[in-house]
């Protein structure tokens, strides 16, 4: 069964979505985000999500979900390269997804990431 | 309905020359022929009248709609395009056909001066035909007409939303005229891409050219920020007039999540601060 691959880099982990997403993918990926959360202890999660071209309300709420349960595992969550159109749409859906830190690319939300960690 | 008489026909085919000067004197007479050519107006005179004799000596019944009207309902719609975009009014166009009607009855009433009950029952036929030939002009010059517009309404749209870099990572968007919800759409659609397009952080959206902020257009403003920030920008609301200010507060709308500023000058600072850009003036 497909999975989405959780790669470490130093103290966080790096979560790529490249696929099409779909409910039970995205179930597995919280299940899977939050062990290797614990597993390593790491303190911030970026989700890469610029290859995502649509979402639908339960994609959106997934990306509230991570958010929260990784706060409550004391990881901070940054999602980066939103596309435009999935902004609009979550935007009309009403998932403005509060308390989620957001960046346009993976550098950039690295860079916070770490500024975020050192400073809380 | 009853066919066109054989007689109606050879009548018209008989006497095309006759018809066609008629007509077009008719066809200048009102000014019909404004912008044209004499020899373009006399081509396509004849090319119609040709088009009628034919259709009609085919046997063809009176229903413009058939398959046999094809080509005739082509060359109208053809004549009406290239007269809307002469700029010739609704009027104009559609005398070219009506104007026809003179010559042929009296045509008619000359030939058939011995048969009255005939000679009603053709014209009436003709009248009709004509009439729907007409009608169909007419239809085809609107639609030509609201294409028109449409174009320029989507042209209005994109001129209206010009996305200006006016730093490195820094974009602006100075709206002008009020925010609809079409308009806020493009507007959106327009800055969120310039902002993947360019990486840029931070986006001043100035609103002085807003005339009035209403409830409406306060939740236009909270969307496209709250997308702003989706995508990992920040967004900074500008050019807040004494009289906005007051509306918004008036109207009790909360937007507190926005960072709004006075004016341009002072969001450009804001932005430069948070970019960590050093523009030497003394703390």
């Amino acid at each position: 069964m497909e999975r989405i691959p959780i790669l470490r880099m130093g103290e966080f982990l790096l979560v790529t979505i490249q696929v099409d997403m779909h409910d039970k993918l995205a179930m597995r990926l919280q299940d899977d985000l939050t062990d290797r959360i614990s597993a390593t202890s790491a303190r911030g999660v970026l989700l890469d999500i610029s290859a995502l071209d649509m979402v639908d309300s339960f994609i959106g709420r997934m990306i509230a979900d991570i958010a929260s349960l990784s706060r409550l595992m004391d990881a901070q969550v940054m999602v980066v390269g939103m596309q435009p159109a999935v902004a609009i749409t979550l935007v009309e859906l009403g998932l403005t997804l509060p308390g989620v830190s957001t960046a346009l690319d993976v550098e950039r939300g690295m860079q916070r990431l770490s500024q975020h960690v050192r400073h809380p | 309905m009853a066919a066109l008489h054989g007689s109606t026909l050879e009548a018209i085919k008989h006497n095309q020359a006759q018809l066609l000067a008629q007509w077009v004197e008719a066809l200048e007479a009102n000014g019909a022929n404004r912008n044209l050519k004499e020899q373009t107006l006399m081509q396509e005179t004849r090319d119609f009248l040709q088009l009628l004799v034919d259709v009609l000596q085919a046997g063809s019944g009176n229903d413009v709609t058939g398959s046999d009207w094809d080509e005739t309902r082509r060359f109208l719609e053809k004549l009406s395009a290239s007269r809307a975009q002469l700029g010739h009014d609704s009027h104009q166009t559609v005398y070219f056909i009506f104007a026809l009607k003179g010559p042929i009855f009296s045509l008619l009433q000359t030939h058939f001066s011995d048969d009255p009950a005939r000679l009603a029952e053709q014209l009436w036929m003709l009248s009709e035909l004509l009439d729907t030939l007409g009608m169909h002009t007419i239809r085809t010059y609107q639609k030509t007409r609201e294409a028109v517009i449409k174009r320029q309404q989507e042209e209005l749209l994109e001129l209206s939303t010009p996305v200006v870099k006016l730093w490195d990572g820094v974009l602006a968007l100075p709206l002008i005229g009020t925010l609809d919800s079409q308009r806020s759409q493009t507007v959106m659609e327009s800055l969120l891409q310039r902002i993947v397009d360019t990486g840029s952080e931070i986006a001043i959206i100035d609103i002085t050219g807003v005339p009035t902020v209403d409830t409406l257009v306060a939740q236009h403003l909270l969307k496209t920020v709250t997308a702003i920030r989706l995508m990992g920008a920040d967004c900074i609301i500008s050019g807040v007039r004494p009289q906005i200010a007051q509306t918004i507060v008036h109207l009790g709308l909360d937007l507190g999540t926005l960072t709004t500023k006075a004016n341009l000058a002072d969001a450009l600072k804001l932005a430069l601060k948070r970019l960590g850009v050093n523009l030497g003036e003394q703390a």
